[in-house]
């Protein structure tokens, strides 16, 4: 494998990474802590939605965020697998699992 | 039939399952014993992860200390599940990747220095008996409340339990035992939520429950929860009372600790490859948020109904829950204005009501006169939460001192035989000393319990996104950044808990923040040493700088 393709791959790996994570930052640090009472000014349902995010919404937005996470690195690593394979034949299909 | 047989019969049934699939999973080598031979499927894993790291907490306490915390208990259900995220993101496939069998394993081969090795296995082990002695402890009342066995009869049962299925199967057999534990639990923690939330509001899902109108028209839960707790005095649910810096803060130290907890990490080996790693993180996840997002539910829900059934009514028409509560001390009574009524009130000189917090998910179906089979159903599921969770430390503890402390770092010539033997017996005295702590448990467990978050927080969590995320770190850096932010937290914790209690209060704190939430500059301390002194200092040899090359990469390990 080129050492380009795996600059540019730990490159993307780390941009999902962090938009990811700047997701997951906003929504428990943001809107379930900083923000919470400023939201908790809107009403929807039972809930106001400060106390809800807090309590519930957050933990939705993590499992999204951990689903998200899957699909987006196996893509990354099936274009990745891709690519070294036709960089160097001698690559066999063992990496591709 | 009552209670009480029905929760024998509930025991009896898992407790045979489990033995079951101990005999059915003998380990044979280390790598079975270690890591279940590196091939559980993703979801097994899944489920084996959740239950690992569900802990009797998780189970019994925390949806009471939220009923208790309001808004505030935030702070478990976001760093505990938040946690996961970095978890998963930031250290599950590179450790899976890097392929071997434990944290310090790690520490010390990309730190390639055996005291980095030595202090990861001290701080593992540290966290891990913590932990141990609260999971024995939660086992204990659940069976000196619903078996009415002495405490001592209980742990015991429960060590033998784990004990045999632990040496007998190591991380295979705990793997398989723990899919069957997370099944109890999760069938047990939303049986009762279900049945109260319909009872109460009408809707079958709890999370919608949640947010719904009152059956008896009093309009929504959470608004007629406010309305009370205003009533009586107490502070509003839906609020936060404590300062936003330092729930900020909690938040944080849990969130990295709960990325730190080394009986979580190890089960990432334990999957056949990277993609695998990440799926199972997934996985663990979703099935976590079951319970993660019932719980918020039943705290308001508890709370109210346990307002409702006490509050200014005659102390002899109370239900047998409460007496057979109160012998277990974890509900006092105590008529101070001689009225014969229960008095359940936010003001201390007047209020007539002790209620523990452990208390409220445990108590919480019979509260609601739910049928008896409900009622023992949570005993076994409670039960399932702390075994599977000693399980997995216990198992941290034995590769700790097995393969780490002893072939790793100081007998290098030992065969596999001989190393296995080490890790049996290293669990049977884990045991021992667990089993004790939990019959004998030090009257501060649930301020150690801090510690170990605090502890994973501010050693692991850096050490470990550091050695996989810089690939200049170097070995210096590394041991001086765990040195510096364990130092850190354990001197806070320790200053404000035992040696100067009298300051333990907002205005006695560092910037407003609680020993729960040190770890979090703990962590932050870490960093910064460790960066600091890797500047100074030379780089890693070439060989480590491949591994971590390697280890950010696709493909097999």
């Amino acid at each position: 494998m080129s050492d380009n393709s795996a600059q540019n791959y730990w490159k993307a790996n780390i941009k999902i990474v962090l938009s990811l994570l700047s997701v997951w930052f906003f929504i428990s640090f943001g809107c379930g802590i900083l923000f919470v009472d400023a939201l908790d000014t809107i009403q929807f349902g039972g809930f106001k939605f400060g106390f809800w995010i807090a309590q519930q919404g957050s933990i939705f937005v993590f499992v999204a965020l951990i689903l998200i996470y899957i699909r987006l690195m196996d893509k990354l690593d099936d274009s990745y697998n891709q690519k070294s394979s036709q960089v160097s034949s001698t690559e066999t299909a063992g990496e591709s699992e | 039939m009552s209670v009480q047989i029905w929760t024998y019969v509930f025991v009896f049934l898992t407790f045979s399952l489990y033995i079951g699939i101990a005999i059915w999973s003998r380990a044979s080598s280390t790598k079975e014993f270690y890591v279940a031979g590196g091939n559980v499927p993703p979801l097994a894993n899944g489920m084996a992860t959740a239950a690992d790291w569900m802990s009797a907490a998780s189970f019994i306490s925390m949806a009471g200390l939220i009923s208790f915390l309001g808004r505030d208990g935030a702070f478990y259900l976001m760093g505990w599940t938040g946690g996961y995220v970095l978890l998963a993101l930031l250290l599950a496939p590179y450790l899976r990747k890097f392929g071997k069998f434990t944290v310090p394993d790690f520490i010390g081969d990309r730190y390639y220095s055996r005291p980095a090795r030595l202090i990861a296995v001290f701080c593992a082990i540290v966290i891990s008996f913590v932990y141990v002695c609260g999971q024995m402890q939660g086992a204990g009342i659940v069976f000196s409340r619903f078996l009415e066995v002495d405490i001592t009869v209980g742990v015991v049962i429960g060590m033998a339990i784990v004990f045999f299925y632990a040496v007998l199967g190591g991380m295979k057999g705990i793997t398989y035992t723990q899919v069957a534990q997370y099944c109890v639990l999760i069938f047990a923690f939303m049986v009762p939520a279900i049945f109260i939330s319909i009872q109460m509001t009408g809707q079958a899902i709890p999370q919608i429950g949640f947010g719904s109108e009152l059956l008896d028209g009093s309009g929504y839960l959470l608004d007629r929860l406010d309305g009370l707790s205003q009533e009586l005095g107490f502070p509003t649910y839906t609020d936060g009372h404590r300062s936003t810096q330092d729930v900020f803060f909690i938040t944080a130290a849990l969130m990295f600790g709960t990325a730190g907890l080394p009986h979580v990490i190890i089960r990432f080996f334990t999957v056949p490859n990277v993609r695998d790693a990440r799926k199972s993180a997934g996985y663990a996840l979703v099935f976590i948020a079951i319970l993660y997002t019932t719980a918020p539910a039943v705290a308001a829900f508890a709370k109210t109904n346990l307002i409702n059934t006490v509050n200014n009514i005659e102390y002899t028409a109370m239900p047998e829950w409460f007496s057979k509560w109160e012998t277990t001390n974890l509900i006092s009574f105590d008529d101070k204005n001689g009225d014969g009524r229960i008095q359940y009130v936010g003001d201390p000189d007047t209020n007539e009501l002790e209620v523990n917090r452990d208390i409220m998910v445990l108590a919480n179906p019979e509260i609601a006169g739910l049928p008896n089979w409900v009622v023992a159903l949570v005993a076994a599921g409670a039960l399932a939460a702390a075994l599977s969770t000693a399980a997995g430390l216990l198992l941290v503890i034995s590769t700790s001192v097995a393969h780490d402390f002893l072939k790793r770092s100081f007998m290098p010539d030992i065969t596999e035989k001989q190393e296995l033997r080490y890790a049996r017996i290293s669990i049977f005295i884990a045991v021992l000393v667990a089993g004790y702590f939990g019959i004998n448990p030090p009257a501060y467990v649930a301020q150690v319990v801090a510690f170990a978050f605090g502890l994973a927080a501010a050693s692991f969590f850096p050490a470990i996104v550091m050695g996989i995320f810089n690939k200049r770190m170097n070995k210096e850096g590394a041991i001086a950044g765990m040195l510096a932010g364990f130092g850190f937290t354990a001197m806070y914790i320790i200053y404000f808990r035992f040696i100067n209690p009298a300051a333990d209060n907002a205005e006695g704190w560092w910037f407003g923040i609680s020993p729960e939430g040190i770890g979090t500059l703990g962590t932050m301390a870490n960093l910064a040493v460790a960066y600091t002194v890797s500047k100074f200092t030379d780089e890693p040899p070439a060989e480590v700088q491949k591994i971590v090359e390697n280890i950010r990469l696709p493909g097999e390990s």
